[in-house]
Order: C-alpha cells, then sequence, then structure tokens
C-alpha cells in the first residue's frame, strides 16, 4: 500500500526519486509551453488559454487517479500530505500571487523552466522570488497573526461542501470540460479566428469522449471503506454470508494451549478491551483495514485470524469487509463474547452429560473456567504495541 | 532558427496528471516549486548571517522543524531535476536562447522590473499560502484539499482582478 515512502523506498532514495520527478515535470512543463511567460499571461487576457487546459487536465486526471488507487486500497491517504486549511492566509496569500503572476508573467515552477532555456527574465523572476522569502521570514513577527489565523486543518473539499468525493470529482472535470469549450470560443474570438464553435473533428470528438470517460470514472471510484460500509448495512446480507466459524470450545482450547497460529482481532471498543481481553488478542478497529501499517498483520497468511466481537452479527460485518479486503484465514467466533461468556467463563452444566463427546466438552469446560480468568488476567498488563505512522509532509 | 511547436495541451496535461498520480502513490506528497526557492534563501541567509539566523524567529522555527541542512530537501532535488528536464526539453526542441522575452511595446527596464516585482510578490504570497501554483493549486487540487483549492482560486481570481491593471505590460 502506498505511500511506498518510506518502507519500499527509503527517505535517502526518495532525494533520488525527486530528481526523476523533477526531470519529468521540467519537461512536461516546457513542451507545454510553460517556459514563455507570454503564453502563461495568455489565460488573464483571452488570447491562450494553453494554461488552463494543462492545468485542469493534469488537476483532474491526478484526482481521479488518487480516487481510484484509494478506492483499490493502494494508497493510505492518510498517511498522503494534504494541503492544511488555513482560510486567511490561503485568500491573502492567493491574491498576492495572482498579482504576481500578472505582473511578472510566471509563477515559480514555470519561472525555473524558462531560466532552464535561457530567459533572463526567467532568472530575474527567481531572484525576485528569493526576495520575497527573504521579506515573509524577516518580517515574520508581523504576519505570523495572519499567517496562522483560521487553522481548518486537514480539510476536503468534498466534505467543505457536503457532497460526496465521487460527485465533487465528477462536477470538477465536467466544469473543466465545459471551461475548456468555452474558452476556445472565446480564444478565437480575441484573435480573430473564425470557426465554428462545435466541430465534428475527429480530434474534438476523441478529446471529448476521454473527458468524459475521465468524469464519468470519477463515480466509479467511491473511497471503499463507504461502498463496504453500505454493503454491510443490510442485516439479512449479513446473516446469510459464507463465513468460516469457530466453535466457542475450539477457540476456548486454542487459547489455553496458547496456539500461536491464531491471531484474535477484538473488535470491542477500546475502554473494554482495556477492562479485559484475551491472551493472543488485540484491539481492531474497522479504520485500520484501511490503514498502511495495521492492516499488514492481516496479511499473514500462516494465522488463522479470529474476529471477536460482544455479538456474532458484529463480528460478520467486520469479517466480511476483511473478506472483500481480500483478506483470507478470517474466522469468527460463533456466537460472540457473548456465547463465549456464558457457556464458557461463566460455565454451569444445565443437565447431565450423556454422550462421550458430551463429557468431555464438559469435562473440557470445567477446566477452562478455572484457567481463562487467569490467562486474562496475566493478558491484561501488557497492552499492545502501537506503531504510529505520520502524514507526509509536503508543500512549499 | 526554426522553432518547434509545443506539445498539445490536454496531452500535456494528462502526462502532468500521471506524474503528479505517480509521485503521490510513491512519496505521499505533491509536486513543488517556491519552496526550493526558500530552501535556497534560507541556506544562503543560514551562511552569510548564521547570528541573525539563531536569533530570529522565522529561522528558528524552520530549523525546528526541518532537520539538517536546508538544501537537503525533497522540493530542491525536485527542482534541481525541473531545470536539467526543462533545459534538455528546450535543447530537444530547439528553444535554447539567451534572451530577455518581452513584449516590444515595452522597455526592456520594464519587463526586469516587471519580473523581479512580479517574483518577489510570488515568493512572499507563496510563503503566506502555504505554497505555490505547483504545490498548493496543483497538488492540492489532485488530493481535494480545501485550502489548495482556495489558494487555487485566489492565485487565478487574483491575476483576472489585477490583469486590466498591468495590460500594457503584455497587449
Amino acid at each position: 500500500m502506498g505511500p511506498l515512502v518510506p518502507n519500499i523506498i527509503s527517505n535517502e532514495f526518495n532525494f533520488i526519486v525527486a530528481l526523476f520527478i523533477g526531470i519529468a515535470f521540467g519537461a512536461i512543463l516546457e513542451q507545454a509551453g510553460f517556459s514563455t511567460s507570454k503564453k502563461l499571461v495568455g489565460l488573464f487576457y483571452g488570447y491562450d488559454f494553453t494554461v488552463l487546459r494543462v492545468f485542469f487536465t493534469a488537476g483532474f486526471t491526478a484526482m481521479v487517479g488518487v480516487m481510484a488507487l484509494e478506492h483499490f486500497g493502494l494508497l493510505d491517504i492518510n498517511l498522503t500530505y494534504i494541503n492544511p486549511t488555513f482560510l486567511t492566509s490561503a485568500i491573502v496569500g492567493g491574491l498576492i500571487m495572482g498579482l504576481g503572476f500578472v505582473i511578472g508573467g510566471f509563477c515559480p515552477g514555470t519561472s525555473v523552466c524558462a531560466a532552464a532555456i535561457g530567459k533572463i527574465d526567467g532568472m530575474i523572476f527567481i531572484v525576485g522570488t528569493s526576495i520575497g522569502v527573504l521579506i515573509f521570514a524577516e518580517g515574520y513577527p508581523l504576519w505570523e497573526e495572519l499567517y496562522k489565523a483560521h487553522n481548518l486543518g486537514y480539510l476536503r473539499i468534498f466534505d467543505t461542501l457536503g457532497i460526496s468525493q465521487t460527485l465533487f470529482g465528477f462536477l470538477l472535470t465536467s466544469v473543466a470540460l465545459i471551461a475548456f469549450w468555452v474558452t476556445s470560443i472565446i480564444e478565437n474570438k480575441v484573435n480573430g479566428v473564425e470557426r465554428k464553435p462545435i466541430r465534428f473533428t475527429p480530434y474534438y470528438i476523441g478529446i471529448t469522449a476521454f473527458g468524459i470517460l475521465i468524469a464519468c470514472s470519477a463515480l466509479l471510484f467511491p473511497p471503499r471503506k463507504a461502498a463496504l460500509m453500505e454493503k454491510v448495512e443490510d442485516n439479512n446480507f449479513v446473516e446469510n454470508y459464507n463465513l468460516k466459524e469457530m466453535t466457542v470450545d475450539e477457540f476456548a482450547f486454542r487459547i489455553v494451549d496458547n496456539d500461536k497460529t491464531m491471531q484474535v482481532f477484538d473488535f470491542r471498543p477500546l475502554e473494554e478491551y482495556n477492562k479485559h481481553s484475551l491472551p493472543l488478542s488485540m484491539p481492531f478497529k474497522v479504520d485500520n483495514f484501511f490503514e498502511k501499517e495495521p492492516s499488514q498483520i492481516l496479511s499473514l497468511r500462516h494465522k488463522t485470524k479470529v474476529f471477536i466481537a460482544n455479538d456474532e452479527l458484529t463480528e460478520r460485518k467486520v469479517a466480511i469487509i476483511a473478506q472483500e479486503l481480500g483478506y483470507d484465514n478470517i474466522e469468527v467466533l460463533q456466537g460472540g463474547l457473548e456465547k463465549f461468556n456464558s457457556d464458557i467463563i461463566n460455565f454451569i452444566p444445565v443437565k447431565a452429560p450423556v454422550t462421550q463427546v458430551e463429557k468431555d466438552t464438559y469435562k473440557f469446560r470445567e477446566k477452562a473456567k478455572v484457567l481463562l480468568p487467569v490467562l486474562i488476567e496475566q493478558h491484561k498488563s501488557k497492552g499492545p504495541v502501537v506503531k504510529k505512522l505520520k502524514r507526509v509532509i509536503g508543500g512549499c | 532558427m526554426e522553432k518547434t511547436k509545443y506539445m498539445n495541451p490536454y496531452l500535456a496535461g494528462f502526462l502532468l496528471g500521471l506524474l503528479l498520480i505517480a509521485t503521490i502513490y510513491i512519496t505521499g506528497r505533491g509536486l513543488g516549486a517556491s519552496g526550493a526557492v526558500k530552501s535556497f534563501t534560507i541556506a544562503t541567509i543560514e551562511k552569510v548571517a548564521p547570528e541573525h539566523t539563531a536569533n530570529t524567529e522565522y529561522y528558528k522555527e524552520y530549523s525546528e522543524a526541518h532537520k539538517g541542512s536546508p538544501l537537503k530537501n525533497w522540493l530542491v532535488f525536485e527542482v534541481i531535476g525541473v531545470l536539467i528536464g526543462a533545459f534538455i526539453s528546450g535543447l530537444v526542441s530547439d528553444r535554447l536562447n539567451f534572451k530577455l522575452e518581452h513584449n516590444p511595446k515595452i522597455k526592456s527596464k520594464t519587463r526586469i522590473v516587471g519580473a523581479l516585482i512580479g517574483g518577489l510578490l510570488f515568493g512572499f504570497g507563496a510563503q503566506l499560502g502555504r505554497g505555490c501554483t505547483s504545490g498548493a493549486a496543483l497538488s492540492g487540487m489532485a488530493v481535494m484539499s480545501t485550502g489548495g483549492i482556495i489558494t487555487m482560486i485566489g492565485i487565478f481570481g487574483g491575476a483576472y482582478a489585477f490583469a486590466y491593471f498591468f495590460r500594457k505590460l503584455w497587449l
């Protein structure tokens, strides 16, 4: 699961990756024509909308791509850098940058491209940027308050607008496509080019079809968690889903036996887990399935993973989510911890055992009834080791 | 010198989008640019006036957040890459040329002052807005950050709002 840094790609090697990403970035910007201020400011005077086309095509492609990665469980969005929202400084900073854009004709990335191919105005722009940073640093106490005002945290736009992630992706892509069309009409008008507003050439049909395809695929990638949670809302579906079940006796036996091939995932609230928990168990929540670090333990193939909760329905729900996510070797405890408590921990034989099996079972339960509380008491002292991964720090 | 044409903007945008997806998948962060200029500036000031940086709040906050040399920074490596990539692209498309590009209706001096002031404002604004067109607007949009999208609207909205007053520079 991504991001690949720092587990698969080390922090050191990441710098080399940065260099190659930069080379591709610089080459694409230069090829798109972003190394000349004439083309860049065309956007603001209506004679060249290249920037809009490149910028928004890149934006919605990346947005839908990130949604797809998240949907297929390839990217842990909680570890990805989400630009924090500081309302005041985002607006004021944005407006100042806008002013800088029309006066200077570049933005920092494009000025670097321009400088790389020998544009002196690009180099001067970089010098200017450096002075701007210096002024910000030296006068920091003056605007520190503004800089840190209205911190709203790692806000996502669809939450702000109160719509689903997929709908936002679809809407933004659609708006961008319409903007491409409208601006091409404006561009032709400004440049005095006589062309029909709608042209059915293979080129335009192809581009439109591709754009619509991306817009629609935004709808195909709901965040996985939401989709699965919705699926297990249906109790009928949950009860009929084919899952392996473990009887309370087998479960108790393996715990007493300290069977290390079994890993117990306790889905009760953490407070309950902290009060008393079983040996071989660890606390777990549904959210953990979608996180990079905790989900690794679920991938251990040789272990039987037993999901426990107070009732079997809850167990089945989380087990279905795990199975749908592709984890295997999962079993649920038959009857949940409620049955485990009544049949094992608080075992009272209701009738005299008749068959040999019943006799053995009763004998075992009597024994387990004594052993288990001791094991539970011993397990209490340890507490799980939690390894927390931090969100990547990004931004400029 | 015969100059080759630019790439189709939609293709360039699509490739840039794929690059951004790969960047986020590999590193967990987006693209950027102004941060490298910042690292470079801070490294220079630290070298020139170490006493000053040790006593000034901003530099102290920065060195607390970024261990080691300011130049050992992801964006510095990335921007060095941008220089190389753009240079290669310029070489391939025969666009390498030392020149000060400006509207023939304005003087070279006007363009120099404009580029300097524009850069200055962009540098300042990018610090305040926590990122520039790449780091905040584009990368913020990819991860659907509200702050990034607000900054994007600020940049483009601001540019349109002020464009009229500076039309003589370009038209």
